[in-house]
């Protein structure tokens, strides 16, 4: 099963290093900004770029669940 | 130790040096990751240095950004305030007061807004080599290219007239200046707020294509948010907007200028200059003052209880030379993966304009080394005017000739 990326838009502040890191998988809304997951299970070859989203967000508003 | 002996912050620079952050005798007094520092308003407070530890302690909830508290970790005395005059100023709140505000200008400043305004940064960055080309050589390039572009760019994007620039910079400058008076600092919030008031009255009936415009019809005019409330915004988008990226710009000339093979590379491949911005934001940390809080509970940071009621100060500047994180931290290497820095903060008060700071430091930089192949500087690297008493480190002048 791949990592099922999570989003918490409650603590997002649309700061958009997530968007910055990885766009095939992170966006944000046209209406608030807010953070929008365009792909919930990238391929293994996002891994890293997912994680590096991870620890770049600010509000801490991105997990990811599985492996 | 008692308040009196310990080190004076906020730091400097060597007089000689603007890129290294601070002294290594004041570095040298720092015994610990986390430790007490005396503030020049009469207090202290806890500096936090460590890149693991400033992140946990400004994305912490245990800390709040609201500077009216006693005992927050202030630079100078507040002026006399009424609550009108904090009104919107969402940097200094914390929890769904803040994120209410925040999040009404989310929108405008993502990356995909940003895009959008591409030919416009493209143009002013044009038009502001241009008027440069034609003061020199010599010219002041702080004063001719890297304070018009950021300032062009946030006044078009706000619907602020550029030509009230003298104006707005003059006052956002004692703002930003720790050392100016209390009464000083009253008088330029009373009369920035003042000129966004009018300006907001005007938009309201007459309203443009820009933010301020946008705001006062569609969240001002429906009761979802106090005119006051937009002064505030506005305000803090103004200063912040031209401020920051005005003297990154100046900072990263220089410092290109004393690594000329770098330069050569940006010109040569515009490909390198998103990894460049991204070092030069970690190098160079404008923001040297570093971000303060106050705790609202006791909080471990870096093994280190901060109790509830106590004052803590996040050093960007050094937390983005920590070789944990950045081998040979001080080094400047544009070709390394600097994208962990802290330069715009982190935790929910993050930069919200980092996307515009990036295009417009990207564009600025590569047109600039693109036109002007043969810039040089045209004074003694040693002896630059900086803002030493400024929140935001930059030089006051960048002579330059081509």
């Amino acid at each position: 099963m791949s990592p099922q990326v999570r989003v918490d838009r409650d603590r997002c502040v649309g700061a958009g290093n997530c968007v910055l890191t990885l766009p095939a998988v992170f966006d944000q809304d046209d209406e608030e900004g807010l953070v929008v997951v365009l792909d919930p299970e990238p391929p293994a070859a996002h891994a890293e770029l997912v994680a590096r989203a991870v620890q770049l967000c600010p509000s801490g508003a991105i997990s990811v669940a599985g492996d | 130790m008692r308040t009196e002996e310990l080190p004076l912050f906020p730091f400097r620079s060597p007089d000689d040096d603007p890129f290294t952050p601070v002294t290594s005798a004041d570095r040298d007094r720092l015994d610990a990751p986390v430790t007490r520092v005396r503030l020049p308003t009469g207090g202290w407070t806890w500096l936090v240095t460590r890149h693991a530890d400033v992140k946990q302690l400004l994305r912490s909830d245990a800390f709040s950004a609201d500077m009216s508290a006693p005992g927050f970790p202030l630079l100078r005395l507040l002026p006399p305030q009424s609550p009108q005059n904090r009104s919107g100023s969402f940097i200094r709140m914390d929890g769904d007061a803040h994120l209410r505000l925040r999040r009404m200008l989310t929108a405008e400043f993502m990356i995909r807004n940003i895009a959008r305004i591409a030919p416009l940064i493209d143009d002013v960055v044009e038009r502001s080599l241009d008027a440069m080309r034609d003061a020199g050589p010599p010219a002041d390039l702080v004063a001719t290219f890297a304070l018009p572009v950021p300032s062009l760019v946030i006044c078009h994007l706000l619907g602020v007239p550029y030509t009230d620039h003298a104006f707005f910079q003059q006052r956002s400058g004692i703002l930003l200046d720790r050392s100016a008076a209390p009464a000083q600092v009253h008088n330029a919030i009373v009369e920035l707020r003042g000129y966004l008031s009018d300006l907001i009255q005007v938009r309201r009936t007459d309203p443009g294509d820009d933010l301020i415009s946008r705001l006062a019809v569609e969240r001002v005019a429906t009761g979802e948010l106090e005119p006051d409330e937009l002064v505030g915004m506005a305000l803090l988008l103004l200063i912040a907007g031209h401020e920051t990226t005005a003297n990154m710009i100046g900072l990263s000339v220089l410092l290109l200028l004393q690594h000329p093979a770098h330069l050569a590379a940006l010109r040569a491949d515009e490909d390198l200059a998103d990894g460049m911005v991204e070092e030069l934001l970690r190098y160079l940390s404008i923001v040297r003052t570093g971000l303060p809080r106050l705790a609202t509970r006791d909080v471990e940071i870096g093994g280190h209880t901060i109790r509830a009621g106590e004052p803590a100060t996040a050093l960007l500047s050094l937390a983005n030379r920590d070789d944990d994180v950045f081998g040979d931290g001080a080094g400047f290497d544009p070709y390394r993966q600097a994208h962990q820095h802290l330069a715009f903060g982190f935790g929910v008060h993050q930069c919200i304009g980092q996307p515009l700071a990036r295009a417009e430091l990207r564009v600025a930089l590569v047109r600039l080394a693109r036109r002007f192949p043969g810039l040089a500087l045209a004074a003694d690297p040693a002896k630059l005017p900086t803002r030493d008493t400024s929140i935001v480190y930059g030089l006051a002048e960048l002579p330059v000739t081509w």
